[in-house]
């Protein structure tokens, strides 16, 4: 029984551009269980940035099945997917994906605004910024803050929904290592608290930060391991 | 946004002087009574021109035709009367001259025309029966005339006729069609007999005891007339009765109809704005692809997307039309001022049909043109989106 919270199956996906067939991704297969550290790394063009949209529930395969929570979401239409994506899933980009000319409290609140329960948005949204220490940032704009602020107020926004699973894709690609530790700590404490991260990424020192690593290259898993020794932020990225 | 405020501005200014037109002219009918009824000689159709306007001259009805009017057992409904004959004539007194019409009067003329005195009398009916060289003049010819001096008691020539003033009107509105303060009256035999050598006249009006009974009025007045003119057929009829109330009746018709056609002209720049609108609207969707993907990404639905951007649209337009509104009115305002300083009795119109065409306009604008870029927003794939650069 699919007891996991992620259950990956055959997957596969294939573009078909008129006569020309594209298979970005074939016989993926691997389980998630709720709480983990995964990483999930590649090369350019490897197809993990098509694997994670499909974990995200961003895309559909095209061959296998995919379950999440236990429900086969190859059978959900848009709507429904939007829906589980905004109650179950939190998304922390690259480039950081703030509103522009839009306050801190403002960009963590968006995901309520799509959620069916829109009470006290104000409140939640003030506690999971707390718990990434910008309390003291609520009403400044994205403009006003530093890049390492931005993607805290990212992971904020991930959290407000308290969501299952946390999807980064690379999420120090944009900042500098002191802020980059920073955001990995924080990563670190949410998954110490029971929250499932998937870390999309290509650079195995940030990998290295996770508790699992699945490789893919050309379409295909070429492995999928424990790490054997974590890199922890909080003490200064030491490996143990 | 600018299509969207001349638009609505246009709209609402064109129906302001629209209504303020109509208000004029059909208040000009109205100053002269709804109970007045006009007899004109000559047949022509009741909804055209007379037959004056063609240049034709009648020379039928005669004064004594008005006069049988006035018995109670012909037309028991007419309470006043009066008889015209009016020629143009230019009046000079000293150095001065003044190109005027001369109009010659029998009968109740205060009851008739509404006209009131400022200085001096008015002739009395014995007199308006006799060629007599006597005159009233307007407002302005007292002042055009005579500058300041007091034309009671002075002599103005006319047509090589020595004239004596005996009295000045008070100043009465300018309604649009005749202006009464340019008017010199004078005896209807003076005109008939001395300035112009006939025996007919070139009007009547008279007036009707209640606008409800206009239409007996009419009738009884027509069979009078027929009377006296041996006519027996009524296509044979050489003049014409008409009522300020059909004509009032008439003109709100047509005047609606103009004002109307030039609102929807103005109207039309509304698509203009629209098509405007559309296009900033797919500007903006197209700059915020990625917040577009963004928030698919976190969980909005298609159709929370589209409203999204729909209302934004109907904001743009709703903004635009406060403002068209706003300028419409002030300019509508402006041309009252400017009307009524050249002295014309306008009313400064501000309609609730107007305010409603334009809030009702600029909203169904933003949806319509609005619907088009939220449609292609709600339709962005997140994946695609959210690699827009």
């Amino acid at each position: 029984m699919k007891k996991a919270l992620i259950d990956i199956i055959d997957m596969g996906k294939t573009y078909v551009l008129g006569d020309l067939q594209t298979t970005v991704l074939s016989d993926i297969n691997f389980s998630i269980e709720a709480g983990e550290f995964v990483s999930i790394m590649g090369p350019s063009g490897s197809g993990k940035s098509t694997l994670m949209h499909i974990l995200g529930l961003l895309d559909r395969p095209t061959d296998g099945q995919y379950f999440f929570g236990g429900k086969d979401v190859t059978k959900m239409d848009d709507e429904e997917l939007a829906g589980l994506r905004n109650q179950e899933i939190g998304f922390v980009f690259q480039a950081f994906n703030l509103l522009a000319r839009t306050s801190v409290i403002d960009n963590v609140k968006l995901p309520l605004l799509y959620s069916k329960n829109k009470s006290k948005m104000e409140a939640r949204a003030k506690k999971v910024l707390e718990s990434v220490g910008l309390a003291h940032r609520l009403n400044y704009f994205t403009n006003q803050i530093s890049g390492g602020e931005k993607q805290r107020v990212a992971i904020a926004r991930a959290l407000v929904n308290s969501p299952s699973v946390i999807f980064a894709d690379e999420p120090t690609g944009n900042l500098d290592s002191k802020s980059g530790t920073q955001i990995m700590e924080i990563l670190q404490n949410l998954n110490n608290t029971g929250v499932t991260i998937i870390l999309v990424t290509h650079e195995t020192y940030t990998a290295e930060h996770a508790k699992r690593i699945i490789k893919v290259k050309d379409g295909n898993l070429i492995s999928d391991e424990k790490v054997k020794k974590r890199r922890i932020a909080k003490e200064g990225e030491i490996l143990k | 946004m600018l299509g969207i405020i001349i638009g609505v501005g246009a709209v609402v200014l064109i129906m302001s002087l629209g209504a303020g037109a109509q208000s004029l002219i059909v208040g000009q009918l109205d100053s002269l009574g709804s109970d007045l009824v006009a007899i004109i000689p000559g047949a022509s159709e009741e909804t055209g021109p007379p037959a004056v306007a063609y240049g034709i001259v009648i020379t039928s009805l005669k004064h004594e035709d008005i006069l049988a009017l006035k018995d109670k057992h012909n037309s028991p409904d007419v309470t006043y009367a009066l008889s015209y004959y009016t020629t143009d004539q230019t009046a000079y007194w000293r150095d001065a001259s003044y190109d005027a019409s001369i109009m010659g009067v029998s009968g109740d003329y205060f009851e008739v025309e509404k006209m009131e005195m400022a200085t001096g009398r008015f002739f009395s009916q014995e007199e308006m029966n006799s060629p007599l060289r006597l005159a009233v003049i307007g407002s302005e010819v007292a002042k055009d005339l005579f500058g300041g001096n007091d034309p009671l008691g002075k002599s103005i020539k006319i047509k090589n006729q020595t004239v004596e003033v005996i009295g000045v009107f008070a100043e009465k509105g300018k309604n649009g069609i005749s202006n009464p303060n340019q008017n010199i009256v004078v005896p209807l035999a003076f005109t008939q007999k001395i300035l112009a050598g006939v025996n007919y006249i070139s009007l009547a009006r008279v007036r009707v005891n209640n606008v409800k009974n206009i239409n007996i009025a009419m009738s009884d007045i027509r069979a009078t007339i027929r009377d006296k003119h041996n006519i027996t057929d009524p296509a044979d009829d050489d003049f014409n009765v008409r009522s300020i109330k059909d004509a009032l009746e008439l003109v709100t018709t047509i005047t609606n109809a103009i004002k109307y056609f030039l609102a929807a002209m103005a109207a039309l720049s509304l698509l203009v704005g629209g098509v405007g609108i559309m296009n900033i609207m797919l500007v903006s969707v197209k700059e915020r692809t990625r917040e577009i993907g963004l928030r698919k990404a976190l969980g909005a639905r298609g159709k929370q997307i589209k409203e999204q951007f729909l209302l934004e649209a109907i904001a743009l337009t709703l903004v635009g039309g406060i403002i068209g509104f706003v300028i419409g009115i002030l300019l509508a305002f402006l041309v009252s001022l400017v009307v009524n300083a050249l002295g014309y009795d306008w009313k400064f119109v501000i309609s609730v049909s107007a305010f409603l065409i334009a809030f009702g306009l600029s909203t169904f604008i933003g949806v319509v043109f609005g619907l088009y870029p939220a449609a292609k927003a709600a339709k962005l794939d997140p994946i695609d989106a959210l690699r827009y650069e």
